[in-house]
């Protein structure tokens, strides 16, 4: 295990370092794709150049990452980002050891070609850190110098502490996370069934041990929240970024284009409908926590992986890394590609939509023989695509619990094969 | 909103209306004088010939003796901060003082007198200079000193264009700073007095500006002003709301001048730290009560000339203003107006202050295209008028023609002949000028009118120095994603260098990266030692650089910052957004060594005691440069899409929302056949019946 891991480590670590030497490195971090206004390379420096200057780096517009950040990189060199990427993959890969073990027991025989043999769970670890290192939209995200890279990390680390049960430190990394992009604020619901799961507190309003553990671990996370947020308040001594930094998450005032639904949808919009329509865009991020949460409550690791998707689709200012993310996500659900209904054409579609992003905005910024319209339409196909790929995960999750408890070949009463539906 | 624009564009309208049949009006009363100033026209020539080749004559006879002309130092105050120009008048002063007092030739001998006299009292009233002549026959100090004057400056360029500039300066002896209210206006113009005194505006500065000036063909020009329409304003210190004065004054303005100056706001608004000092009296310094603004889009025109003209005392009816046809005046490479408001000095003692309205127009007439390929122009000929009195109202009047680079009349001729000449340091050059004084009845001569007529020797109009402060921009890259401005300066004095204060105003959609900043003088990096850098806010202010360059003699310095192209809201673009995005001129000012003192291996005579060490009064003046506005496009959405972008999102977060929302609230389930339509229905009527079913 260890040496084919370190092998991926070390490939991975080459194509990066060779793409920073290339000609691409100046080339990479001008894409639309792979950088937006909140995680450019180009503004973090920006922003370092304004506070030597003896400028607020939320005087102007240009900066948006938080303060943490900046004084970050006042001490890290460059380089160091490949150093974060590979860090995040490492603790990435751990985490799923002990889950699936469990599940075995419970279920009718009949199932057993379901259950994930323990030499296919050997080496998911391994194969979810290739997805995520050896991903074309990791390593161009890394290329970037994208600090999306570095949020990436910092939700890794709080899965893995989630699952090995730390409930402290994934309070702390969770608050980290959302201090960085409000957007992981979801992950609160599943990391907390989680814990509980683990600890063998049932989901019961009844229970005191429940509320108990609840509180326990939103005063944790609240507390770490609030400590991040006065911390760069004193760093700074003003509130600036906290409209610099949540109130251009949230209002989408830079509508420079990117792979997201935002950008043309408000650049489009007419005036009066705006602030309806931006409620309506962001509430939708946030919605799907409570439903979801009620309905995979059995299973919170899987509510990670769908919240983390549904994030990446429909927040404001989307790049191709935090698709990298969810993605890498994508080779520990291998045990359900046999109901996976359209992978095959979601998977050409995304192929087919990365490959256009670059043409079609060459013809448009470029050539100026095609306009806004065609990047937009890309756009489109891509999101839709990507809903696909993830209501088609969900769906064949729901499918497995149902086989798992119902058995696999279902009959009908006259005793004839049946099929599924929903209804 | 709608409404309110409404009702500015039928304010717009109705002006423009008015316009026209006034400048209608001024057309036929022309056609009427025109048949009678056509024979003046073809008479004057063949008498002022015979005059001019008489007094050149003469003028070589007797060019030795300097003290057979009235000469006439000047300062031009217009430019040079008020702390230098003391300086620099003073010692004028002294200089005029220290010459022998002139021999007046008897047939001048009146005018003269009237030469020093009113040279006397301009200068002490302009600016607070111990007055060291104090002749007896300076006139006393009236109480309410409004007072009225004008001139017009005729350059021949180097190009073979012709330079025109007019200047008329109302004082003001009022004080409505005090809360007195002003209800009598003698020279002053009601409806700018009004406005200074609600607003208490303690300067103000605006100009309409038609053409770029060509300053490498050109020279420099008596007051520099960029494309467009640019406004700057110091209000009193006792104002508190500054934003909200300045908002109001720039909409009266507006309508005052009939121009779009209401689309200033806080997006193109500035607060220059260094670049804009107050020109006039006071040493408030505080810039918060500093308020710049460029509209480069601005298109000058009629419907601004008119209700700048209707501000002079005269009007257009009497004096220099006559001169001053639209028709004429927009047939032009460039057309400037501007408008300058300030408080000066009173008297020499500086007690008390007067305000000080000087309003300028300057005009660069093409005479190679309008000239049928003669290069010769008269006042008729540029104007298609010609001067035929002073204005009534003006103490002084007068027309002065640059003569400098024609000292032997081997350049051209100008007729008709005046024996006045006036030497005056302006831009750090010593020019001489030919003066006609309009308030003397014998300038006019036999027909009663002057026009002046300047006929061109040589086809080579000489070498012009080279302006030693030189500014240019473009913009750089390809492609409507990013972009660089390069800003070149170019410092042609041989051995010396300058300092440069350089202030850029760029609109926030263009998105500046500070840290890409570069200053490059002769290949070299060349750090700025000061720069105060405010970053735009979107759709709020725009990015304000300020710094101060040390340009190294004879070099260009180029200033290279990237930036990105914003994509806006569709209906925050321009009706033809794919023309551009106009960004306003940057600004250059400095102290520039002066010409005069460069001149080391002067072939001038002059006396050696001066021409060693270059003396105080030339040694630098202040100098502001425009370069050119940008055109910048950026990138657009389809503007005929918005329903169907509306749509099409919403469609796609639909299909998510749908698609989850199934998965979510639906259940697996094993599907049972439907039955068939006809077993349905015979389970109804089974039903009916009470009978069971099938």
């Amino acid at each position: 295990m260890a040496a084919p891991l370190t092998l991926l480590l070390i490939v991975a670590v080459t194509i990066r370092a060779v793409l920073f030497r290339s000609s691409l490195a100046e080339l990479i971090p001008e894409r639309v794709e792979v950088v937006s206004p909140l995680n450019a390379w180009k503004r973090v420096v920006e922003g370092l150049a304004l506070l030597d200057l003896g400028v607020s780096p939320y005087a102007g517009d240009v900066f948006h990452e938080t303060p943490l950040i900046i004084y970050f990189f006042h001490f890290v060199i460059d380089y160091a980002e490949i150093v974060f990427m590979v860090m995040g993959c490492v603790f990435l890969l751990q985490f799923r050891k002990q889950k699936y073990a469990l599940e075995a027991e419970r279920y009718p025989l009949d199932c057993l070609e379901l259950i994930r043999t323990p030499k296919e769970m050997y080496y998911i670890p391994l194969k979810v850190a290739m997805f995520y290192l050896l991903n074309p939209f990791t390593i161009l995200s890394c290329v970037a110098k994208s600090t999306c890279g570095l949020n990436n990390a910092v939700i890794a680390l709080f899965i893995l502490c989630t699952v090995k049960g730390s409930s402290l430190m994934s309070a702390i990394f969770l608050a980290l996370a959302t201090y960085q992009s409000i957007y992981p604020l979801t992950l609160f619901a599943p990391a907390l069934l989680y814990l509980l799961q683990r600890l063998y507190i049932p989901v019961n309003w009844q229970r005191s041990s429940f509320w108990l553990f609840t509180t326990q671990y939103t005063f944790m996370y609240l507390g770490s929240l609030c400590v991040m947020v006065c911390l760069s308040f004193f760093l700074l001594s003003s509130w600036d970024f906290l409209s610099s930094v949540y109130g251009f998450i949230l209002s989408v005032p830079d509508l420079t284009p990117n792979i997201g639904l935002f950008w043309y949808f408000f650049a489009e919009m007419f005036e009066h409908f705006r602030l309806f329509f931006i409620c309506v865009f962001q509430i939708n991020v946030f919605f799907y926590t409570i439903p979801l949460s009620i309905k995979l409550k059995e299973h919170p690791i899987f509510l990670i992986f769908m919240q983390i998707a549904i994030i990446s689709i429909f927040k404001s200012y989307p790049t191709v890394g935090d698709i990298a993310l969810y993605m890498a996500f994508l080779p520990a659900w291998n045990h359900l590609y046999r109901f996976l209904r359209n992978i095959f054409l979601v998977s050409v579609v995304l192929l087919a939509c990365s490959a256009l992003f670059p043409v079609l905005w060459h013809l448009w910024i470029y050539a100026g023989s095609a306009n806004s319209n065609f990047y937009y339409a890309i756009t489109l196909l891509f999101n839709v695509a990507q809903i696909l790929l993830v209501s088609d995960y969900f769906y064949a999750y729901l499918r497995r619990e149902h086989h798992l408890t119902h058995g696999l070949y279902l009959k009908r009463k006259d005793g004839s094969e049946a099929t599924l539906v929903l209804k | 909103m709608a409404a309110h624009r409404c009702n500015i564009f039928m304010l717009v309208f109705v002006l423009c209306g008015l316009t026209y049949v006034f400048v209608r009006a001024d057309i036929e009363d022309t056609n009427h004088v025109k048949d009678a100033e056509s024979v003046a026209v073809d008479i004057a020539p063949k008498a002022n010939i015979g005059a001019s080749l008489r007094s050149t004559k003469t003028e070589d006879q007797t060019q030795a003796a300097e003290e057979e002309r009235q000469w006439e130092a000047e300062t031009n105050p217009a430019d040079a901060p008020s702390d230098n120009k003391a300086d620099h008048v003073h010692d004028t002063m002294q200089n005029l003082d220290s010459r022998p007092a002139p021999y007046a030739k008897d047939q001048t001998q009146e005018a003269a007198e009237e030469e020093r006299q009113w040279e006397a009292t301009e200068v002490k009233e302009a600016d607070r200079v111990p007055d060291t002549m104090q002749t007896p026959d300076v006139p006393p100090l009236t109480p309410a000193k409004d007072q009225f004057q004008e001139e017009l400056v005729i350059r021949p360029l180097h190009s073979g264009d012709i330079y025109a500039s007019f200047q008329f300066r109302t004082m003001w002896d009022t004080d409505f700073l005090r809360g007195s209210k002003v209800s009598h206006y003698r020279l002053f113009p009601k409806s700018l007095g009004q406005v200074i005194s609600k607003f208490s505006v303690r300067e103000l500065h605006i100009s309409f500006t038609q053409g770029y000036w060509r300053t490498m063909q050109w020279g420099q020009p008596f007051l520099p002003s960029p494309p467009g329409a640019e406004l700057w304003v110091w209000f009193q210190d006792t104002v508190t709301d500054v934003d909200g004065a300045w908002k109001e004054l720039t909409n009266v303005l507006s309508g005052i001048f009939c121009a779009s100056l209401n689309f200033i706001d806080s997006t193109n608004t500035v607060q220059p730290s260094a670049s804009f000092k107050p020109l006039g009296l006071g040493n408030v310094t505080d810039q918060r009560f500093l308020r710049y603004a460029v509209l480069p889009r601005e298109i000058v025109c009629t419907e601004n000339l008119t209700p700048w003209k209707k501000l002079l005392p005269c009007g257009s009816k009497a004096g220099l203003a006559v001169l001053m046809k639209s028709e004429k005046l927009f047939h032009s490479s460039f057309h400037s107006q501007a408008l300058h408001f300030r408080p000066v000095c009173q008297d020499w003692k500086c007690k008390s202050t007067v305000w000080e309205l000087r309003q300028t127009l300057n005009v660069v007439f093409d005479l190679h295209t309008s000239g049928q390929g003669k290069r010769e122009w008269s006042l008729f000929k540029m104007f298609s008028r010609t001067v035929t009195e002073a204005c009534p109202l003006a103490s002084s009047s007068k027309v002065y023609v640059d003569v400098t680079d024609n000292p032997q009349g081997e350049l051209f001729e100008l007729s008709p002949t005046t024996p006045l000449l006036s030497q005056a340091v302006v831009l750090g050059d010593r020019r001489t000028y030919s003066v006609y004084d309009l308030t003397n009845q014998a300038t006019f001569g036999q027909t009663r009118s002057l026009n002046m007529l300047l006929r061109w020797r040589a086809a080579e109009s000489g070498d012009m120095l080279r302006p030693l402060l030189h500014g240019e921009r473009y913009v750089a890259g390809y492609g409507l994603q990013t972009g660089e401005i390069h800003t070149l300066m170019y410092n042609n004095h041989p051995y010396r260098a300058f300092p440069v204060l350089l202030l850029d105003t760029v609109p926030w959609y263009l998105r500046l990266y500070i840290h890409t900043l570069t200053v490059t003088s002769k290949g070299r990096d060349n750090k700025p030692s000061y720069i105060h850098y405010q970053p735009s806010k979107d759709r709020l202010r725009p990015h304000l650089l300020e710094m101060l360059v040390q340009l190294p003699p004879n070099s260009v310095t180029e200033v290279t910052m990237q930036f990105e192209r914003a994509l806006l809201k569709w209906t925050e673009y321009t009706p033809d957004p794919n023309h551009g995005f106009y960004v306003g001129s940057s600004v250059i000012s400095a102290l520039v060594p002066s010409v005069v003192a460069m001149d080391t291996n002067s072939t001038r005579e002059c006396p050696l005691f001066s021409s060693f060490f270059p003396c105080k009064e030339e040694s630098s003046y202040f100098m502001r440069v425009y370069t050119e506005p940008l055109l910048v496009n950026l990138p657009t959405p389809d503007f005929s899409m918005p329903y169907n972008v509306i749509c099409l999102t919403c469609t796609v977060v639909a299909v998510g929302y749908g698609s989850l929302y199934n998965l979510l609230t639906r259940t697996f389930q094993v599907e049972e056949p439907s039955p068939g339509l006809a077993k349905r229905l015979a389970n109804i009527i089974r039903r009916l019946r009470g009978v069971p079913l099938l």
